[in-house]
């Protein structure tokens, strides 16, 4: 059984006049210590996903269809006291800002123990013993226990946030746009830092964000949103080595590449569809290069495209050729880890970076890539799950 | 291509820690740039680099603490009149990051525009200065120009916002456009359109364009040269294919390696660095970024290191580089 | 924005209790038939009647009369007191925001200067400087010590304001500071500054009927406050003429409330974020 079965969620915001469907029916699920990549930008409707997921949505937004499948209980049915139990031990989130979510007046300790306290009953000695151990897992010196958020840099702000996450190993973490207020280095080191974490520790995690390129070497399934809908959903390397739906396809273009030929690129001109008035079609019709008339008129659902499905009609199986597979609402559970796809896109690569004097002080960070998909050219060492030898370099 | 503007010894300092410390943060420190007419430079570096910094001492925001900015032969702190001052904010314009905060929202659109005609070319009349309201509008890809401008800010999008804010320094005829951060805030498949717009600005307008950014993929799609910045000091300079096929400068290399390519494989070898910021804060002599720098000698921590040639009109400030 | 004026419902009552004393004010002849209703014309301490609809007072002056011409005097002081007390917190509040530096300092301790100041001892003091006054002194008194509250509110919202983009567009662009502070800043500025007003002429209308009633205004003049005034000098409630006390008291909380209500409700008109759930949000 998966470890998380999201099933046909809906969520609208009541209005003065009819409803707002934010999330659209939305499916998938998540295998045990799977990274899960859920990628769109503004308006897409993943961050109003993300806190249905948590059950953490107030009036005027609320789920109104669908469930979410936890170990086989439905999260949308239970009352705040049963979630409760399940709150922090079982799954818990990651805010987008750590400056936001932080208490700006307590110290990290401090949160700490006030996480514990609500979730179950500790000594204080207890307490703190998992204190350092947490801080230790992400890498910052438990002396900072004392330290106020003000006093951290951005960095390890939100490595603290996920060790408030992690204080009772849940089985799923779940993560809103944890790396948006960091700069590409840092960013890059926490990205790292979550996947040795869940090789060490177990955990699924549902990680969202607008930037594609950051989930492209992290996560192993990846959904593309558009519209408060799930255009594209597949393994991750797939979805980018062969984006089945135009939007995925427009998005990854949208991306200038540091490396490789310089190319002019085009994005993807005008906005996202009102969800107020939805179009009567396909949603990301106004804006596809590719749309033919049908597209204007007909809604599309999620065909299968090889291991992952598309939402467009272009990927619709052809009736008259009676190929089975019809049209699919559910994204498939877990992935396989046959991807292993040797990298053909930019063969400049090898040449972008300096050679061996490149290695920077520190630890040994072996990426522990749990299906070595993303290094498919075998000139990394990488695939085996060796674990970390994180040495503290710096202060923090 | 000739000289436009240059900047000599450029520092700026602020009074941290309350009115009674004497802490300075070197928010900007010794910076020696060169811009050139007909080009977009790209001034890359991280949040506390220092790079919204220079950005707003070249739009006289701020007056430098130390150094100074030659623009067109002659020194900014000489511009004393109030005429003279006008004539460079209006040949070197600013655009800003947030599109939603950019546009005064009590006012549509067209307001900024005319009331920067009104400053900057007093010789047009009213008619005259429509059309070129509705000329600048339209050289930034917004169609119908004329009922676009009778909008209200909140009726346009992030993307439409921020052509706008092309749009009016556009009006000045200007000649060197500072873009501070422009499409950070946008959504990443609208970024594209904005940054061709400002290609195309270089190509039928002649502006040059000072480009400030994180995002250094952008950086290379969009400029000619690049200067990358560190702790208030610029670590490399170069023509944009030269510095990032061949970055010389430590930090330059970092941040390369560092970028997400979702075309790339991953390099496991440039991962241990946790990006941790650097002291800027009454920063002690020598390279800021030799606390993370993997070939740091004892000179880099005594005496700061100057930019010098390595390559032709690529400059790196590194002792061992 | 009258729609949306119309659809709340605290606007809505606030401002048809508003706009009732508008019309008493402006044509009090419609309403009674008397003409002066200080001229002690009537039999005094009658109960209320047909002829009298609130009986007469003490002296023989008709209270409804009384009432109706008083609204006029009464509205007069809070919408021009409000007005004065609002400009001049705009002047100090904003200005102090946006230069900053030592103009800020003097501008803010000036401000901090009459705010910690107790008002009503003040008010007394004034008044009874400026002697038994007329109306003039009155409306000073209310708008020297009325506007310093505005002020600080004014400036904070105009220092959050300050590093917003389109001002500093508007600097980049050239503009002189004055230029920036009315054109660019006060029109963004207008929902807070309209609170501010409603917020004074509250304030005034209490506090002139305070100062009404202890007799430190014109005690010949027709008003609530100097109507509350008699009233408790020849001890209404006491002796069976409660409705002297009563009416105009009632009157003067009643515009109160109207002002109260128009200010809560121009806060939710203004800011979205205030509003009854009902309201449509922006998916996220």
């Amino acid at each position: 059984m998966p470890l998380l079965d999201v099933h046909d969620l809906r969520v609208e915001y009541a209005t003065a006049d009819d409803p707002v469907v934010a999330v659209d029916d939305v499916s998938f699920s998540v295998g045990e210590g799977e990274f899960v990549g859920v990628v769109g930008e503004s308006g897409c409707g993943k961050s109003t996903m993300l806190f249905a997921l948590a059950r953490l949505l107030s009036p005027p937004a609320e789920i109104t269809r669908g469930s979410v499948d936890f170990r086989g209980q439905n999260l949308v049915a239970m009352t705040e006291k049963q979630l409760n139990v399940l709150r922090w031990r079982d799954f818990s989130v990651v805010m987008q800002s750590a400056m936001n979510a932080l208490n700006p007046v307590a110290s990290i300790g401090a949160q700490f123990a006030d996480a514990i306290a609500a979730h179950a009953k500790y000594s204080k000695a207890q307490v703190a013993e998992r204190s350092v151990e947490v801080l230790r897992l992400v890498g910052i010196d438990p002396i900072h226990l004392k330290s106020y958020p003000h006093q951290l840099s951005g960095g390890m702000r939100q490595r603290a946030m996920i060790a408030m996450a992690l204080l009772f190993t849940p089985d799923l973490v779940i993560m809103d746009e944890p790396t948006s207020a960091l700069d590409v280095v840092a960013q890059r080191a926490l990205m790292i830092q979550i996947r040795q974490l869940q090789a060490q520790l177990g955990f699924a995690v549902i990680f969202v964000t607008h930037d594609m390129s950051l989930v492209s070497h992290f996560s192993d399934q990846l959904l593309v949103m558009y519209a408060g809908q799930v255009v594209e959903a597949g393994p991750t390397r797939t979805v980018f080595d062969d984006p089945a739906h135009p939007y995925s396809r427009g998005l990854l273009d949208a991306f200038p590449s540091i490396r490789g030929p310089r190319v002019p690129l085009i994005g993807i001109p005008g906005s996202p569809p009102d969800l107020a008035r939805p179009p009567a079609g396909c949603r990301f019709e106004p804006r596809c290069p590719v749309a033919v008339a049908e597209c204007a008129t007909t809604r599309p659902v999620l065909y299968a495209v090889g291991p992952a499905h598309s939402r467009c009609l272009l990927n619709a199986p052809d009736p008259a050729s009676g190929t089975a597979s019809p049209g699919v609402d559910t994204a498939p559970s877990g992935v396989d880890t046959a991807s292993s796809g040797v990298d053909t896109a930019s063969s400049g690569v090898d040449t972008a970076l300096p050679g061996g004097d490149a290695a920077l002080a520190g630890g040994d960070a072996v990426l522990a890539g749990r299906d070595g998909a993303s290094r498919g050219d075998g000139a990394s060492p990488g695939g085996d799950a060796g674990l970390p030898v994180e040495e503290e370099t710096q202060h923090g | 291509m000739a000289e436009l503007l240059h900047t000599r010894g450029l520092s700026r300092h602020f009074k941290v820690g309350g009115t009674f410390s004497g802490k300075r943060l070197h928010a900007v420190d010794d910076v020696d740039l060169t811009i050139n007419t007909r080009e977009i430079i790209a001034l890359v570096g991280e949040s506390g680099s220092g790079k919204s910094t220079i950005a707003r001492l070249l739009a006289r925001v701020y007056q430098p603490t130390a150094g100074e900015i030659i623009y067109q032969g002659r020194s900014l702190s000489t511009l004393r009149h109030r005429k003279d001052v006008l004539k460079y904010r209006g040949d070197v314009p600013m655009v800003f990051q947030d599109p939603f905060s950019s546009l005064n929202p009590a006012y549509r659109v067209k307001h900024g525009i005319l009331r920067g005609l009104i400053l900057h070319r007093p010789e047009l009349n009213a008619a005259e200065r429509h059309a070129e309201a509705v000329r600048v509008v339209e050289a930034v890809g917004l169609h119908p120009a004329a009922e676009i401008l009778e909008r209200y800010p909140y009726q346009l999008s992030g993307g439409q916002r921020q052509r706008i804010g092309f749009a009016q320094a556009l009006a000045y005829r200007p000649k060197l456009i500072i873009a501070d951060e422009p499409v950070s805030m946008l959504d990443v498949s609208i970024r594209i359109g904005l940054l061709n717009v400002m290609a195309a600005l270089r190509e039928d307008e002649g502006v040059s364009i000072l480009y400030i950014t994180h995002d250094i993929a952008s950086a290379r799609y969009l400029s000619d040269r690049i200067a990358v910045m560190y702790g208030g000091h610029i670590v490399e300079t170069g023509p944009t294919e030269a510095v990032l096929s061949d970055p010389k400068h430590p930090y330059t290399q970092l941040l390369l390696s560092a970028v997400p390519d979702p075309r790339a494989p991953l390099d496991p070898e440039a991962i241990a660095d946790r990006g941790e910021p650097p002291r800027v804060v009454d920063p002690a002599p020598g390279c800021r970024f030799r606390g993370r720098c993997p070939l740091a000698i004892e000179r880099c921590g005594v005496e700061t290191p100057l930019l010098r040639e390595l390559a032709p009109a690529h400059h790196a400030a590194c002792h061992v580089a | 924005m009258l729609r949306s004026v119309l659809r709340n419902r605290k606007a809505l009552t606030g401002l048809i209790l508003f706009l009732i004393f508008v019309v008493l004010a402006a044509v009090p002849q419609l309403f009674t038939s008397v003409t002066d209703p200080n001229k002690l014309a009537f039999a005094p301490a009658l109960p209320p009647s047909g002829e009298h609809l609130l009986g007469t007072t003490a002296l023989g002056q008709d209270i409804w009369a009384q009432l109706v011409y008083g609204t006029r005097q009464s509205l007069v002081i809070a919408v021009v007191a409000g007005f004065f007390a609002t400009v001049l917190s705009v002047l100090v509040g904003v200005s102090a925001a946006y230069l900053g530096g030592l103009a800020d300092e003097i501008l803010s301790m000036i401000t901090n200067v009459f705010l910690i100041i107790p008002t009503f001892p003040l008010i007394i003091i004034l008044a009874t400087y400026a002697g038994k006054g007329t109306l003039l002194v009155v409306l000073i008194v209310l708008v020297v010590t009325g506007w310093s509250y505005g002020a600080n509110q004014l400036r904070a919202q105009a220092l959050s304001l300050r590093n917003r983009d389109f001002l500093e567009s508007a600097r980049v662009r050239g503009e002189r500071s004055s230029y920036i502070i009315l054109a660019e800043m006060l029109p963004t500025m207008t929902s807070l500054i309209v609170a501010n007003f409603l917020g004074a002429a509250l304030y005034s209308v209490l506090t002139a009927a305070g100062l009404q009633f202890l007799g430190l205004g014109d005690p010949s003049s027709i008003s609530w406050g100097t109507m509350l005034y008699w009233s408790q000098n020849q001890q209404a409630l006491q002796s069976g003429m409660p409705l002297w006390s009563l009416a105009p008291g009632l009157c003067v909380a009643l515009l109160g409330v109207s002002f109260a209500l128009l200010n809560y409700a121009f806060d939710e008109i203004s800011n979205p974020a205030l509003r009854p759930v009902r309201r449509r949000r922006a998916a996220a």
